[in-house]
């Protein structure tokens, strides 16, 4: 009975991981890059959720909203004045962009909103679910993470499948130049790409913090990188991917705190990654890389 | 085309960096001796070369071998605590200054050990992927150290993995490593001098070793593995020389770290990933397969969020938007095409001033 | 305004001529001696920057005395550091309000060590270079051990508003205002055992940190002693301080009655909110770092109903200090005060107590005042936020007992 409990508070820690995950592998698949700053946008969804809803005593539903709105702008702001000026530039040059942002956001959201903690009110009213008689307990965010994460992933795959535009990440993601020679505006269509992924930064955003709800300057620098790790073992920019490695991230980390060693449950966490990633090197659903010479 | 550039740019450019080394640590020393140093400067002299030789380290797996690793901060980690540790051991017993140099001689040695362990397996992967593993290995390094307890008595060492309590050390017994808290009370036996020796020595390393017919071999395997295999090179021997040898290095600085303070714990400001990515960030800043920029990128990052102190408050967020704008201007293809077309202004405009 | 402006150029200087050197080895020879006389002038151009700094000085008659602090004012730890540094400086306006310390005014000035010990030695430095004579911090036990062997080899006067670590204070120069964490873990399992609150116990502590394992290992040494039993002893570390289900489970299933909880209220309000949606209601027992909870905004009090902690400060007690320094805190920064913030109000009211009983000016060499204060420590006794006829002994150890509180309808209630 206790493995199972054990089991479902890994699930819904992992469903936290697999939502944030799904947002960073969307980006990270098509843009190439690895946005550091994602999880600092995750941030700022959350203390947007939170003005509006406890400062301001909105509904959450405007929350919501405005969370998604915000980020949407911020991130294809970001995307903007921050990266897209190095497209044509090293990959790591973006990559050390994307820190100076997250460091940016980080302190700024350090200046507006001061270092104390804020308890976000939990936007989730669904009574938990109760199985075993009571012994067992999955908490409505847990549920609505899972059917968010679900519902998310399909959006996505169809999106990426059914839509010109999808198809036109998919090109850009493939091969950036022949994507440009059949005539794919590639600036905007990661442009898209960066405000679909902040969108659902926003939501994750909604639902990380009502699963977690201390809300700091600090709250998206963990997860953002939880999420990298995640994205990574399902293999990246696999959406079905990202979820599914999000959800066993969070699973491993939990049952190995149970049965193992609460103390290096990191160090589990990341040794089960490596041991992953050195028998499918390209993460549990990527695809396999054919060399060229 | 690029890479012949940059060769010849090695060759009229190593004795270069030496020579910036040394007239920087003149220069400081005259400041030192005339007393016309800051406190503050004083204090950063050690953390520059710390820095330096961990950007120059890491730019030997990033720049010439190729390969994004962001476990650095680890390998430091592992130098630092086993340096530490054996001078918090020898502590009293012989001379600081001797106890230092075998301490930094343990510590590239433990840290090379750890380089070729994680190197095996690791390096046969590419790009993103061999990032994340790097990475993982930093903070598995880091969590563990974290719960590692060792204590010593009369009847010798005793060793936890769970708490002090578990060491059950005897009647004058001594915590050596006390889990989060690390190691306390090593020897402060870093000095200026020696770090800017230790930095010299990693560039005298770094650069024959780019300029050495090996060098060239691990250049060969980054711009091209596949071809490289085919003339009969041995990609997995070459990495992995690149990645221990800056593993090693890494160690050292390490250890010059942990001399420097006297409190010496495994947090993730110091040795976690965002350690790793600020020295990636040094080496990108300085210029990806430049030496001599990594130092002066090591160097100028360092400072500038110091002297930037009289912001208070605005300090990182200055810092921060400086980071963004310096990448930016620095490597933008506008940018540069800008500045070279500014070079080029600047050039006619001197010509015709002398006609 | 002046230094503001300065900083920005020194910045804007240093970037160009990084910015100079970066672009690959092209133009070397011109660009790295660029960079040498750059990185020469930044050294000055620093030290003609404190010399304005310390003309600038205002002065009674030409002397004051100048307190610095040192806090991580930006990362995950800001808040602490935020609240040592206002809660210093609300001392010092108020001390300078009321006519200084022996006829002399104070001047402050703080600096950011972004819990870093090399960070805190830098802002330690900093600080000297701006003629700090008695230093305030720093905040965390990590950096304040670098700092304390800093100050030793200055001899400046160090007292540390809650640096908990044992290492921390261990310099004859170093004095502490908070409890070490070695006192806390057995007072707390001495107040456990005493009060017969429980006999099986579970722990969670943070094992990537100091303050909290060093709680936790003295706890375990002392629970055996008052008869306690550790059921389940869970860690966590910083990289994964959110979910604590899996700990509280393990607790539950071990048959643990009360919860002892030695960390700080950021994450023992996800711990009570999780424990809460579980269905579990043991009792909980914290320490001073816990002190705050209910100062979280938005927080909902109901779950910290029956919490108990041992803590020196409670933000709304009634005595007329409290009320005056919470009221006047609230005024000037916004936000409830917590433990830190009134730990390092009274390091200052501190050192004002032990400069009046060595009767020192301020233009007495910072090595000498160190000793006079060292002297005057052991005599003074310092009525405070955080404890009453508080007293000091050689090895800098604070004298005071910690005050049990239990939260009782949203509110500290005092326990026997």
């Amino acid at each position: 009975m206790s493995f199972m409990s054990y089991l479902i508070s890994g699930i819904s820690l992992g469903s936290v991981y697999a939502i944030i995950a799904l947002g960073y592998t969307m980006v990270y698949g098509i843009a190439k890059m690895l946005n550091f700053a994602h999880g600092d946008i995750i941030m700022v969804g959350g203390y947007v959720v939170f003005i509006v809803t406890s400062t301001m005593g909105m509904s959450p539903v405007v929350g919501i909203l405005a969370a998604v709105v915000v980020c949407t702008i911020l991130g294809v702001t970001v995307e903007r004045v921050a990266y897209r000026p190095l497209r044509d530039a090293s990959p790591l040059a973006v990559l050390i962009t994307a820190i100076g942002v997250s460091y940016l956001l980080q302190n700024l959201a350090l200046l507006l909103f001061g270092a104390d903690t804020k308890s976000f009110t939990s936007v989730i009213t669904m009574e938990p679910l109760k199985l075993a008689g009571g012994q067992l307990l999955i908490s409505g965010e847990t549920i609505v993470t899972i059917l968010s994460g679900i519902i998310v992933m399909i959006g996505l795959t169809l999106f990426i499948n059914k839509t010109k535009t999808g198809q036109a990440m998919l090109a850009v993601s493939e091969d950036r130049g022949a994507a440009t020679l059949m005539g794919i505006n590639v600036n905007k269509t990661i442009s898209v790409t960066f405000a679909i992924g902040s969108a659902l930064a926003a939501v994750a955003a909604v639902l990380y913090c009502s699963a977690y709800p201390a809300l700091t300057s600090q709250t998206g620098a963990m997860p953002g990188i939880k999420a990298f790790v995640a994205a990574v073992f399902g293999g990246i920019g696999s959406i079905p991917g990202a979820m599914i490695g999000g959800i066993l991230l969070g699973v491993i980390e939990n049952l190995s705190k149970a049965y193992i060693s609460s103390q290096l449950s990191d160090a589990i966490v990341f040794s089960v990654l490596i041991i992953v990633l050195l028998v499918r090197p390209t993460g549990i659903m990527g695809r396999k890389i054919s060399e060229k010479v | 085309m690029k890479m012949a550039k940059a060769k010849k740019n090695f060759w009229q450019g190593s004795g270069l960096t030496y020579g910036m080394v040394i007239l920087a640590y003149i220069l400081v020393e005259i400041a030192l001796k005339t007393d016309h140093m800051s406190s503050l400067m004083e204090g950063l002299l050690v953390p520059l070369c710390t820095y330096s030789i961990l950007a120059v380290s890491l730019n030997l797996v990033v720049g010439i071998s190729g390969e994004l690793s962001l476990g650095h901060a680890g390998f430091m980690c592992v130098g630092a605590f086993s340096g530490a540790l054996f001078s918090k051991i020898m502590k009293g017993s012989i001379d600081p200054t001797v106890s230092l140099v075998i301490a930094i001689l343990i510590g590239a040695a433990v840290a090379a050990v750890f380089g070729i362990l994680i190197g095996i397996p690791v390096l046969r992967l590419r790009g993103d992927y061999l990032a994340i593993v790097t990475l993982a290995f930093g903070e598995i390094i880091k969590n563990i150290i974290n719960a590692i307890y060792l204590g010593r008595d009369v009847n010798g060492f005793h060793f936890s993995m769970k708490s002090e309590i578990e060491l059950g050390l005897g009647e004058g017994g001594e915590t050596l490593i006390k889990g989060a808290q690390g190691i306390t009370g090593t020897p402060q036996a870093s000095t200026f001098t020696i770090g800017v020796i230790l930095l010299l020595i990693t560039l005298f390393i770094v650069m024959n070793l780019v300029n050495s017919r090996t060098g060239r071999a691990i250049m060969a395997i980054r711009d091209n593995r596949i071809a490289a295999e085919s003339i009969g090179l041995n990609v997995t021997k070459y990495k992995l020389l690149a990645f221990s040898v800056s593993a090693a290095l890494a160690g050292v600085a390490g250890v010059l770290y942990a001399h420097n303070l006297t409190t010496l714990a495994a947090l993730p400001k110091n040795f976690g990933y965002n350690q790793s990515i600020m020295i990636l960030v040094f080496v990108v800043l300085g210029g990806i397969g430049n030496i001599r920029g990594s130092v002066i990128a090591a160097v100028v990052l360092t400072l500038l969020p110091e002297l930037l102190r009289g912001l208070n408050n605005y300090r990182m967020l200055i810092y921060a938007i400086v980071l963004i704008a310096l990448m930016l201007f620095n490597s933008s293809p506008k940018a540069i095409e800008m500045r070279e077309r500014a070079a080029e202004w600047f050039k006619k405009k001197r010509q015709a001033k002398e006609a | 305004m002046k230094r503001k402006i300065l900083s920005l150029t020194l910045a804007a200087a240093v970037a160009a001529s990084l910015a100079a050197c970066g672009s690959s080895g092209s133009t070397s020879t011109t660009t790295a001696a660029a960079a040498d006389t750059t990185a020469a002038g930044g050294e000055t151009e620093a030290a003609a920057e404190e010399g304005a700094a310390e003309t600038e000085a205002p002065a009674a008659d030409g002397a004051t005395w100048k307190i610095g602090a040192i806090g991580p004012l930006t990362g995950g730890t800001a808040i602490y550091g935020q609240a040592v540094v206002n809660g210093a400086e609300l001392a010092v306006n108020e001390i300078n309000a009321a006519g200084g310390i022996n006829g002399y005014q104070i001047e402050y000035n703080s600096a950011d060590d972004e819990n870093d010990a090399e960070k805190a030695v830098n802002a330690y430095n900093s600080l000297k270079d701006w003629g700090m004579q008695m230093l305030v911090g720093t905040t965390t036990s990590n950096p304040c051990i670098a700092v304390a062997d800093k100050t030793m080899a200055d001899n400046m006067f160090q007292i540390t508003p809650s640096g908990s670590a044992v290492e921390c204070a261990a310099n004859p120069n170093v004095f502490r205002v908070c409890f070490a964490d070695p006192d806390q873990g057995a007072a707390s399992a001495q107040y456990i055992g005493e009060h017969k609150l429980a006999t099986k116990v579970a722990v969670i502590y943070d094992s990537s940190d100091v303050y909290s394992s060093g709680i936790y290992t003295k706890f375990a040494q002392e629970a055996e002693n008052q008869g306690l039993e550790i059921v389940a002893a869970e860690a966590f570390t910083a990289d994964s301080n959110k979910d604590f289900t899996t700990q509280l489970q393990k607790a539950k299933d071990a048959g643990a009655e009360l919860v002892f909880l030695p960390f700080y209220y950021t994450e023992a309000s996800l711990v009570l909110t999780q424990a809460d949606a579980m269905g579990w209601k043991p009792m909980f027992f914290g320490c001073d770092g816990m002190d705050g909870i209910l100062g979280v905004e938005n927080f909902d009090t109901s779950l910290a109903e029956g919490l108990m902690l041992l803590t020196p400060f409670a933000a709304d007690a009634t005595d007329d200090l409290t009320v005056s320094f919470v009221t006047s805190y609230e005024e000037q920064y916004g936000g409830t005060p917590n433990q830190f913030a009134a730990d390092s109000y009274d390091a200052v009211y501190i050192i004002k107590a032990a400069l009046e009983d060595a009767g020192a000016t301020p233009d007495m060499s910072v090595s000498d005042l160190c000793e006079a204060l060292k002297t005057s420590m052991l005599n003074i006794k310092v009525d405070g936020l955080t404890g009453s006829g508080m007293t000091w002994n050689e090895a800098g150890e604070p004298n005071k007992a910690p005050k049990a509180v239990k939260i009782e309808n949203g509110v500290y209630t005092a326990m026997e």
